[in-house]
């Protein structure tokens, strides 16, 4: 069967935002992103330039979907986090819930700030998408789909 | 798993093109990229080998257009066919909307269809998916080469559900864009119920 849809509502879109935003300016990032762990961007905040975002996280998502994978093969449950040092761009993803804490930054912040900063947004996001989760679960349980009102006509329209 | 984002007013939905390997799951991707204009389409993203076989997944985002005032994106993914590879498959199933089965009609690849078949239902069972109930579409590829299996055989062969069948040779382009409407659809259409 597939599964209920994960329904982002304006209202939590924007907390999240705002969320994203705080732990960008604390890092001194070029940009952050939450990722939902099948690849699909949630939000971002930043400087992306004419970074290819949708490509951007499902790769996120991919590597933490091996690591996690490599993590259990040595009996690990998780690599909470996941890093990648270049010389002039990083990248540090954690993983929160079934989503995924991405941030990209260079020379002017530090790994160790960047932990410390994720670690701390982290229990804000998770709270948001809890009330998320719960919020799709209500509306997939309601008796109305959200796109119950699609016709065959509006699916033939994008095909023609 | 579809994600609907009412900030941005977008639908997006994931699409795993699946098979044994060399069937020809990358040329689908590629003929469709190739063939989208540059506003609807994202990168073609391929984490291939060396020799340009398949090692994690391929993955391009297109643009349909828009129903109801949102946006529709599909996320196309292919898995990695060769046999050992099956931890990649696994992963990439998650979160899956829809599947293409494609294929390889030639005689001698049949065993491997099977096998890749099987494969499929699997992993999907263990994701918690059931086949039976996700949009599903077969596709038969290489019917332009002279040793292929008879479509109606074939068909009898690999059939799960009275899943839509179509034939293609993905190299030139023919079925694989009927193959895509006939997944997305089924992809749209099943939103309207959940």
């Amino acid at each position: 069967m597939s599964q209920s849809p994960f329904i982002l509502q304006e209202q939590q879109f924007l907390k999240i935002r705002s969320v994203l935003e705080r732990v960008r300016v604390e890092c001194a990032a070029r940009v952050v992103f939450l990722v939902d762990r099948d690849g699909q961007t949630i939000a971002f905040n930043g400087d992306i330039g004419d970074m290819d975002t949708t490509s951007f996280s499902s790769l996120a998502a991919g590597n933490v979907a091996a690591t996690t994978s490599m993590a259990r093969l040595i009996g690990e449950n998780v690599f909470p986090a996941v890093v990648h040092e270049g010389e002039n761009e990083s990248i540090f993803i954690s993983v929160i819930g079934r989503s995924l804490l991405v941030v990209v930054f260079d020379g002017r912040s530090t790994l160790g700030l960047v932990k410390l900063r994720a670690k701390r947004a982290s229990f804000d996001i998770a709270a948001i998408l809890d009330e998320m989760i719960r919020e799709s679960q209500l509306i997939a349980a309601s008796a109305k789909p959200a796109f119950a009102d699609i016709t065959d006509e509006d699916i033939d329209s994008l095909f023609s | 798993m579809t994600f609907i984002n009412y900030a941005s007013r977008e639908i997006n939905c994931k699409i795993v093109y699946y098979g044994p390997g060399l069937c020809g799951k990358t040329t689908n991707l590629q003929h469709i990229f190739d063939s989208t204009a540059p506003q609807a389409k994202g990168k073609l993203i391929s984490l291939a080998t060396e020799t340009d076989r398949t090692l994690f997944f391929d993955f391009m985002p297109l643009e349909l257009g828009t129903v109801r005032g949102f946006k529709t994106r599909f996320h196309l993914y292919t898995v990695p066919g060769q046999v050992y590879y099956d931890a990649s498959r696994k992963l990439i199933l998650k979160g899956v909307d829809g599947v293409v089965f494609v294929a390889d009609s030639q005689e001698e690849r049949m065993d491997a269809n099977v096998e890749s078949l099987y494969n499929l239902e699997d992993n999907l069972q263990t994701q918690g998916y059931d086949l039976n109930q996700l949009p599903y579409v077969l596709q038969l590829n290489k019917r332009d080469l002279p040793n292929v299996i008879p479509m109606h055989d074939l068909t009898h062969e690999l059939q799960k559900k009275g899943e839509p069948v179509f034939e293609a040779v993905a190299k030139d382009g023919t079925g694989v864009f009927d193959t895509l409407k006939a997944v997305a659809k089924q992809v749209l259409t099943e939103l309207r119920k959940t």
